[in-house]
This record gives structure tokens, C-alpha cells and sequence, in this order.
């Protein structure tokens, strides 16, 4: 085929891809612009895109009325604490699924997600009770281990579809030349199921960052993230989009960061390089 | 984290060095208001004085509510103290869950407390939270467009000058809608206006037995007036405005009148309104039956019985509502800062009477009485609320059926037929009927 | 096949999540259950005692329930309907050789690490506000009336605010799939003169189809529970009362604790129903 054809088509992948992405990343986009204006140009009729006096003034704001330096701690802590441990828990669980299926594995599969289906709200008041009881109010331990449960359920079903793809031949070969179970997860499933694991490490960290139910209800300080950072700048008396944009850019900047940097593991997934 | 900036003078470290074996880190539940978050800029002030340390937590209104409610009803004992508004208090109260704030020292002078404020943040005479600062609801207007018109705002304008007024000032070409009236659903927001509203028809939430009153001529005639009036004067989609969307239309002169809060009257005579050198004030109107459309409100600070630091959380209490902390927000911040609405010796204040609002939000406050506020008797107290624990989530519920007949979804008879039936199926489950 | 020893070794594996999510299901399930049959008013002194079935029938029974499943069914289906279309589009167009193919990446993906309440906030004032958002100034840019997006089309408004913050989601799940299709057999077909619609139809749809079903499944649960997009924006108001955010109103803004139990012991029971509905659709997928 003719090469002017195929660059010219590139061409055209690439306005159309750029179009819908910068569409589909507007809203944020606007956010953070929003948090370099005043709060009387946040809502200035007709709206300014570009055109207005830039000023730091409400993140300095935000930093003398929060301390976001504990705020965005506990969230690192949180969703990063719950992805590890549910880690832990679900690799093997999805690794025996997947690799060692039963009669009963789907039904596994299918209760686990069903854990996640009763409305937070509606448990509210018993899980709370039980935090009083065990003195996990308020303690980041407790969040961690709620974060941990309520994804459990999403991280052994990524697990389980990402070593599914992993083509069992290569296993039963390994078998064959006397690998123990140890050696066959450590040295053959691991290194090929890296891809898999990174994102859902990645999914898992995003949802614990995001959870605004329970991080909300069951802290009060020293466990606050940085949703219940957001709460104090959501609807205030006045104008707010201004400050609440500001708030909203530090809530989102680190994640955003970290998504950037790990896109392509991300995207990467399920091609096994390894393997072909 | 203990980082704090080290912001204490010497002989404040000395007071703390003094007292240090009885410094405490009180944690404070708190709404993100204005006046609430200039009180956390504060807080270096109250440290010095007492040596206790202070730690925020504010939240947004609804999820305060929510979060406070929880931690109280299940005794989490999160927090020290809980700002709570004038419907929970005596609730609370009564339950036995909050400290009687029954032993406050002489210099904090309780009896200066305005009466209205006292009375609605008590339980069977005991005071259970101190009122940071109250509010009442009057007219804001536009004194420029008021004029253009031709029309001169009385002290006190009864529903059809108002109505006439909102006609005349509309200018949908120039984006002006006559008036800004809360639709958004919420007993706190478009619920709280409306019931405030039905008290100056005539209407009522509940007759003697609990019945629920939609199915009376007062609620249509109050709905069919409002929607009647919004629809021909007031902005597109008011079903979803709240305070702050009023808030922002009016401080963008896009509203000719604005019935609301009087706490509003300093955001839109501040920095932030491009109209705040035309703005007049007036008494919430009323319909001669001798009840007017304003409500009572105080934004207050309670201690969850069971805390351990008791003490300590009393002296923040006395700290954030005394005369002292007025004074030291006036002199940051200018008078027309302070948190209004709680205190007498306020309004006897003359550098304080210089406020141009200060006068008619006294006069609202005077004019408001939880315990009458209805035309007929009622078994309840409050005005723009019933202070009983079912009211918030029926007041939620019927608001958001008004609100659909305010976008036009359903007729405004539609609406008071779920609403009296979403009432009285709520009333009979929590057994008053 | 599995040894005999593997399979023991493999449900040791399995006994940690399991026993985990076995505790994290029963114990808040139990207490559900319980104060489901009881009178539990937290403001009217909690717990007073038995009240058998009266709480299961008075939710049932109350005017807002049907309207409130029916919401929650067509906000999820709008939802899933319009992230998963899009999602393969996007997923096919981001697949595609083309430059600066990471920014466009992480552009399309950003919004998933938008929490919701911001989103929602975001949505609410800076776009759909009828007097400031930019929606109404486009509107009038082009001489049209500006629409009251959150009062009259106000569950449009939700599924597509969730639907934004969604599509990142499947479009990653789906990108990652596509990618792993063999390039050899679509450059066959290419060379064989297969076009495009039948490519997408016999090769590439059928490839995708374990990643469409985990899409699926996955989001199902996750909106089947969306809280806050709701809370922020229109507040159950104009015909956007989910049934989980019934179960909110009856719990936290009614405080009636054994009355919004027995709504979450219904959301379980309609959740199951969507999952078993689901599988048999969809659930073969995950077999092959």
C-alpha cells in the first residue's frame, strides 16, 4: 500500500483522537484554570478562557486553611495500604481460580461480587457501632482494612481474567520439567502476570483515592483524606468555584501525576510481550 | 502531626507552660460558613488564652449533618464540639445527649444572648448550645432598579407589592429577573423558605393531632403564589436554586429582589457584589394575617455528653461566643464582619448600628417566634421547621415534590396530594398518628 | 489436569480472600438483617424492639419505591449503554497509529481520577447552571433558550455526568484488550479485502467480548450504588431518587435505621437479580 495513504489516515487518527480527548479532558481542564482566577472571574459572564489575571491566590488560601500535607498523607496511606494488602490476599486467591478452577470457582467469582452490592448507607449505622467496639474510629488502620474489603471483590476479578489470558501450555510445560508450585508462581506466572497486577494496582489505588462514603463517615482527623478535604470546599456561603477548584486540582494532581507516569504499564496490560 | 506555626509570643508560652498539665487538643466538627472559617484563622488566639490546642474538622452543611448525626446517635464521641443549628438542639437536648450549658462564668454574661436565640437552643429552659451567630430572613433589594421602576420599597411590603415589584423590575432582555427566591429541594433550602412562607398565608405543617395540612387552601394558595411569581419574574431553573445560586445572581445584578437569610446582607454589601452600593432592606413580607414570611436560624456550638474534655471544650464555647471574640473580629475585620444575630449588647453597640443592615436583621430576629409561628395553633415548635427528628427527611421529601412542580413537571394540586400523603404515611410510621 | 495436591494448595490460596469477604459480607449483612426486623429510630431513643415484617412492608409499599428501581435500572442502563459504545470507539481510535498517543491517552483517562463529588460539583455549576454554566452561554451563543439541564432533563444529566466519569474506565479495559489481538490476523483479513465493518463485527467485537463482560459487570456494581453524582446535583429531586438513595433518605435524613435496612436487604436482593440477569446474558463469556 501506497505510505502517503497510511500517514494521511495517521493524520486523521491524530485530529480526531486529540478532538475527543481534549473534549473528554475539558471539564478538567476548565477546573484547573478556574483555580487561577479570582472568584469573581470563576463566574464572569461571558466566561474567560485564557484572558484573565493568573493568580496563586486560592491555593494559598487552601494551604492556610488545611493542612493538605496530612490530608493528602492519609490518602497515600489509605489507598495505598488497602491496594497492597488486597494484594496480598487476592493474588493467590485469583492465581487458583484461575489456573486450578473448580465446579464452584464462577459461583466464587460471582458471591464475591455480590459482597459489594448492599448500599454503604444501608450498613452505615452497624459498621459504625462495630468501629466504636473495636476503636478503629477516626484510626487509618480502620480505613484501610474497609478500603481493602469493599475492592477485594474488583481485584480478584482482574486478577482472575488477567491469568486467565495466560496461556496454561506454558504451565503444564514447566510442570513437565519438575517446577514446584513456588517456582511456577514465582519464576513463570509472576513475571508475565506483572502487567496484569500494575494495573490493577493501579485501578484499586484510584477507587480507595476516590471512595468518599466511608472515608468520610468514619474519620474525623487523624485518619481525614483528602475527600474529606474536598467536603470543606464544596458549597460553602458565596462564591467558591474559584477556591473549590483550587481544592479540587491538589485533590486530583498527585493521581493524575500517577497515572501519567504509569499509562503505558497501564495500557500495556494484557499484551504478554513475554510470551509471543 | 503537631507542626503549628509557632505564631505564640512569649508571655502566651508562658501562660501554656502554666497550664500545660491541663492542655488539651479539642477536635471541633465545624460547617465551612464564612464566619466559621474566619473563626479558624482565630484559633491562635484561643490557644494563647487557655493553652488548649484546636483541631478542624469542616464539612460541608449536608455532610456535617450527616456526620454528626451519626456520631452522636451512636456515642462515637469523634468529636468535642459539634456546631449544630437550631433544629437539632432541642432534639438533642432532650435526649440527654448534649452538656446543659447551665454553668457559663459571669464575664461570658449568658443573659445578653438574644432571647429569640436562647429560647430556640434550649430544651424545657436549659440551654444546650451557644449561638455563634443567627439569622432571620428579610427583603434584599435593589435600590437602583427599585427606583427605575418607580416603586418605593416599604419596611415592611406585603406579598402582592412585592409580586408587582418583581413584575415591574424584570428586564429579561438585560438578563434581570424581578426576584431570587429559593425552589431547590431540601428542608434546609428551598423547604425552609417555603414553610417560613406558608406561615404568612396562613398555612401549616400539622393540625393539633398531627395531621398533615396539604390538602388546605393556605399551602395552594402559598404554592400557586410562588410559582405564579417565579414564573413570571424570577430566573430560569430557580427549581434548582439554592442560597448560594440566589447568592451569586444577585451579587452578578442579575436579580431585582432576593428573600433570604440576613446573614446574606454582608455578602452582598462585601467585596464580593458588583451591586453592593444599591442595596436596600426590608421586613419579609407578609399577607395581613399577622404573621410574616421570616424564619429564625442559629448557627451554635454544643459539647456531646460523654467527652472527656469537658472543661476544655466549655472554655472554647465562651471563648468563640463572647463579647471578646466580637470585638477581636471587629477590629480585624471591620464591624460589618462579626458574627451577627447572637448577642444583644451587639446591636446596643453604636459603631455597630452604623452597619446599614444591622437594624432591620435586629427587627427580623425580633419579629420571628418558633413557638407561634403559625396563623392556626400548631403542635410544634419552630418556624421554617417542625422540631421534631421526622421532620428532616418529610421536609426533604415534599420540597423535592414542589420543586417538580416548580420545574413544571407536575401541577402544584399534584404536588400537595404526594406531599400529604409522603407526610401522614411518615407520621404513622414513627406513631404520632 | 490439577493434581490432587494442587487443588488442596490452591483453596489455602483462596481461604484468605475468602474467609475475608465471608466476614465483610456476613457481619454487616447480619446486622442488616437484624435491625431490618426491628424499630430502630436513632433519634427516638434506637433500638425499640421487634416489629416483624412491617419495615419490609413499608418500604415496599411507600410511593417512592417503584419509581425509585425504575430510576436506578435506567440510570445503570443508560450508563453502561453509552460507556461501553463509546468505549470500544474510543478504545478501536486509540489503538490506531497515531502522535502523541500517550497525552491522548492520559487525557481520555484523567476523568477517572476525578472523585465524584467533584466531578458532580464541577458539572453542576461550571457547565449546567442555566445563568452561569457554559452550556447556557453556548445556548445563547447560538440564540437558544438555555436549558435547565438539572430540573428538566435531570436524569440525562446524571448518566451522562456518570458516563463521563466512566468511559475512561471501560475505554481502558477495552484498549487493553484490543491490544493484545493478534495484529497478524487483522493485517490477513486486511489483505483478504475484509472491510472494515465486517472486521470489527467477526474479529474484533468477538475478542473483546470477555472485556465488554467485565465492563460490565464491574460498573453494574459500581453504579448501581452512585451516591454522590446524586447528592450534589439534583438531590433525589425531579425523578432521580435511586433506590440507594432512597435507602440514604430513609437512613440518615429520616433517621429510621430498621426501615432503611430492610431497603438495603431489597437493593441486595435487585442487585442479585441484575447479576444473575447479567450472567446468563453475558456470563458465557467468561467461560471460554
Amino acid at each position: 500500500m501506497a505510505r502517503a495513504v497510511t500517514s494521511q489516515r495517521k493524520l486523521i487518527n491524530t485530529g480526531l483522537a486529540w478532538a475527543i480527548g481534549l473534549l473528554i479532558f475539558f471539564p478538567i481542564l476548565w477546573t484547573i484554570l478556574t483555580s487561577f482566577k479570582t472568584e469573581a472571574q470563576a463566574i464572569a459572564s461571558p466566561p474567560i478562557f485564557l484572558g484573565f489575571d493568573w493568580t496563586l491566590e486560592n491555593y494559598g488560601v487552601v494551604m492556610e486553611r488545611s493542612n493538605y500535607a496530612r490530608f493528602l498523607w492519609n490518602s497515600i496511606l489509605i489507598a495505598g495500604g488497602s491496594t497492597i494488602l488486597g494484594l496480598i490476599v487476592a493474588v493467590p486467591a485469583a492465581w487458583s481460580m484461575a489456573f486450578v478452577p473448580s465446579r464452584r470457582t464462577k459461583d466464587i467469582l460471582l458471591w464475591m461480587l455480590s459482597t459489594k452490592m448492599l448500599p454503604a448507607v444501608g450498613v452505615l449505622y452497624p459498621i459504625y457501632l462495630l468501629f466504636i467496639q473495636l476503636g478503629l474510629l477516626d484510626s487509618r488502620a480502620g480505613l484501610i482494612i474497609v478500603m481493602m474489603l469493599i475492592n477485594l471483590p474488583i481485584i480478584v476479578w482482574m486478577l482472575y481474567t488477567y491469568f486467565r489470558e495466560i496461556p496454561v501450555e506454558i504451565l503444564e510445560a514447566a510442570r513437565m520439567d519438575g517446577a514446584t508450585l513456588k517456582e511456577e508462581v514465582l519464576y513463570i506466572l509472576t513475571p508475565m502476570a506483572i502487567p496484569g497486577i500494575a494495573s490493577t494496582m493501579l485501578l484499586n489505588f484510584i477507587l480507595a483515592w476516590n471512595e468518599a462514603f466511608w472515608t468520610l463517615n468514619l474519620t474525623a482527623v487523624n485518619a481525614a483524606p483528602l475527600t474529606a478535604f474536598i467536603a470543606s470546599y464544596s458549597s460553602p456561603e458565596g462564591l467558591f468555584f474559584a477556591k473549590l477548584s483550587a481544592a479540587s486540582t491538589m485533590a486530583i494532581a498527585p493521581i493524575l501525576i500517577l497515572g501519567w507516569f504509569s499509562q503505558k504499564q497501564l495500557v500495556r496490560g494484557l499484551t504478554f510481550g513475554a510470551v509471543k | 502531626m503537631t507542626l503549628r506555626t509557632p505564631l505564640c509570643m512569649a508571655s502566651a508560652a508562658a501562660i501554656i507552660a502554666a497550664s500545660a498539665a491541663h492542655a488539651e487538643t479539642i477536635t471541633i466538627a465545624t460547617v465551612n460558613n464564612g464566619d466559621m472559617i474566619r473563626m479558624q484563622g482565630y484559633t491562635d488566639d484561643f490557644t494563647a488564652k487557655t493553652g488548649h490546642e484546636v483541631e478542624w474538622v469542616t464539612l460541608e452543611e449536608n455532610v456535617l449533618r450527616q456526620r454528626v448525626t451519626t456520631d452522636i446517635t451512636t456515642k462515637g464521641g469523634s468529636f468535642d464540639i459539634m456546631t449544630i443549628g437550631m433544629y437539632e438542639t432541642p432534639i438533642w437536648g432532650a435526649n440527654e445527649w448534649l452538656v446543659p450549658l447551665d454553668d457559663l462564668s459571669a464575664e461570658y454574661d449568658v443573659d445578653d444572648i438574644l432571647p429569640a436565640m436562647a429560647g430556640g437552643l434550649s430544651h424545657d429552659g436549659t440551654l444546650y448550645a451557644a449561638p455563634f451567630y443567627g439569622e432571620s430572613s428579610m427583603v434584599m433589594y435593589r435600590t437602583d432598579l427599585m427606583e427605575k421602576a418607580g416603586l418605593e420599597m416599604p419596611d415592611a411590603p406585603t406579598w402582592d407589592f412585592i409580586r408587582e415589584a418583581a413584575a415591574a423590575m424584570t428586564d429579561r432582555d438585560n438578563e434581570i429577573n424581578g426576584i431570587c427566591l429559593r425552589g431547590k429541594a431540601g428542608w434546609g433550602e428551598g423547604g425552609a423558605f417555603i414553610t417560613a412562607m406558608s406561615n404568612s398565608f396562613g398555612a401549616r405543617w400539622f393540625d393539633m393531632d398531627w395531621n398533615a395540612q396539604f390538602d388546605t387552601e393556605a399551602w395552594a394558595n402559598t404554592l400557586n403564589f410562588f410559582k405564579g411569581m417565579m414564573d413570571e419574574s424570577g430566573p430560569s431553573g430557580y427549581a434548582t436554586n439554592g442560597f448560594n445560586e440566589n447568592l451569586n445572581l444577585f451579587n452578578q445584578g442579575k436579580c431585582g429582589m432576593w428573600i433570604d437569610a440576613t446573614v446574606a446582607a454582608s455578602f452582598v454589601t462585601g467585596d464580593g457584589s458588583t451591586v453592593a452600593d444599591s442595596v436596600g432592606f426590608a421586613l419579609a413580607p407578609d399577607n395581613g394575617l399577622g404573621k410574616r414570611s421570616n424564619w429564625l436560624w442559629a448557627w451554635a456550638l454544643a459539647i456531646p455528653a460523654g467527652t472527656q474534655k469537658e472543661a476544655a471544650a466549655k472554655q472554647f464555647i465562651e471563648w468563640a461566643t463572647s463579647k471578646e471574640y466580637i470585638e477581636l473580629v471587629a477590629a480585624n475585620e471591620g464591624w460589618a464582619n462579626v458574627p451577627p444575630g447572637a448577642r444583644t449588647s451587639l446591636y446596643e453597640n453604636p459603631e455597630y448600628q452604623k452597619v446599614p443592615f444591622a437594624q432591620m436583621t435586629l427587627d427580623s430576629i425580633l419579629s420571628a417566634d418558633p413557638n407561634n409561628s403559625t396563623v392556626e395553633p400548631s403542635p410544634y415548635v419552630g418556624i421554617q421547621f417542625a422540631a421534631i427528628p421526622e421532620f428532616a427527611g418529610i421536609a426533604t421529601e415534599v420540597s423535592q415534590e414542589f420543586s417538580a412542580a416548580y420545574a413544571g413537571q407536575q401541577t402544584v394540586e399534584e404536588a400537595l396530594e404526594k406531599a400529604q400523603a409522603i407526610t401522614n404515611e411518615a407520621m404513622e410510621a414513627a406513631g404520632y398518628r | 489436569m490439577a493434581t490432587k495436591a494442587s487443588r488442596s494448595a490452591a483453596r489455602l490460596m483462596m481461604a484468605p480472600a475468602v474467609v475475608l469477604l465471608l466476614g465483610w459480607m456476613l457481619v454487616p449483612l447480619i446486622m442488616t438483617l437484624w435491625f431490618s426486623f426491628r424499630t430502630y429510630l436513632p433519634l427516638r431513643g434506637g433500638d425499640q424492639g421487634w416489629t416483624g415484617f412491617d419495615n419490609y412492608v413499608r418500604f415496599v409499599t411507600s410511593s417512592a419505591f417503584w419509581p425509585a428501581v425504575q430510576t436506578t435500572l435506567v440510570i445503570v442502563l443508560g450508563v453502561l449503554i453509552i460507556t461501553v459504545c463509546l468505549g470500544i470507539l474510543l478504545a478501536i481510535l486509540l489503538d490506531q497509529p497515531m502522535w502523541g498517543q500517550g497525552v491522548v491517552r492520559i487525557l481520555v483517562i484523567a476523568p477517572f481520577f476525578v472523585m465524584p463529588t467533584v466531578s458532580a460539583l464541577v458539572w453542576k455549576n461550571m457547565f449546567m447552571d442555566p445563568v452561569n454554566g457554559l452550556f447556557a452561554h453556548l445556548w445563547r451563543f447560538f440564540g437558544a433558550e438555555p436549558v435547565s439541564w438539572l430540573s428538566d432533563a435531570a436524569t440525562p444529566s446524571i448518566i451522562m455526568i456518570v458516563s463521563w466519569q466512566w468511559l475512561p474506565f471501560a475505554t481502558l479495559i477495552l484498549l487493553t484488550a484490543i491490544q493484545s489481538l493478534d495484529s497478524e490476523q487483522l493485517e490477513a483479513a486486511e489483505m483478504d479485502g475484509a472491510p472494515h465493518l465486517k472486521r470489527f463485527w467477526y474479529i474484533i467485537l468477538p475478542h473483546l467480548s470477555r472485556a465488554i463482560t467485565i465492563v460490565i459487570l464491574i460498573q453494574t456494581i459500581f453504579l448501581l450504588a452512585i451516591f454522590a453524582e446524586i447528592f450534589v446535583t439534583t438531590g433525589g429531586a425531579f425523578g432521580t431518587r435511586t433506590l440507594s438513595y432512597l435507602i440514604f433518605q430513609r437512613v440518615l435524613e429520616s433517621q429510621n435505621v430498621g426501615l432503611g435496612s430492610a431497603g438495603g436487604v431489597y437493593a441486595i436482593i435487585l442487585a442479585n437479580i441484575v447479576a444473575i440477569f447479567l450472567m446468563r446474558i453475558v456470563g458465557k463469556n467468561l467461560d471460554n
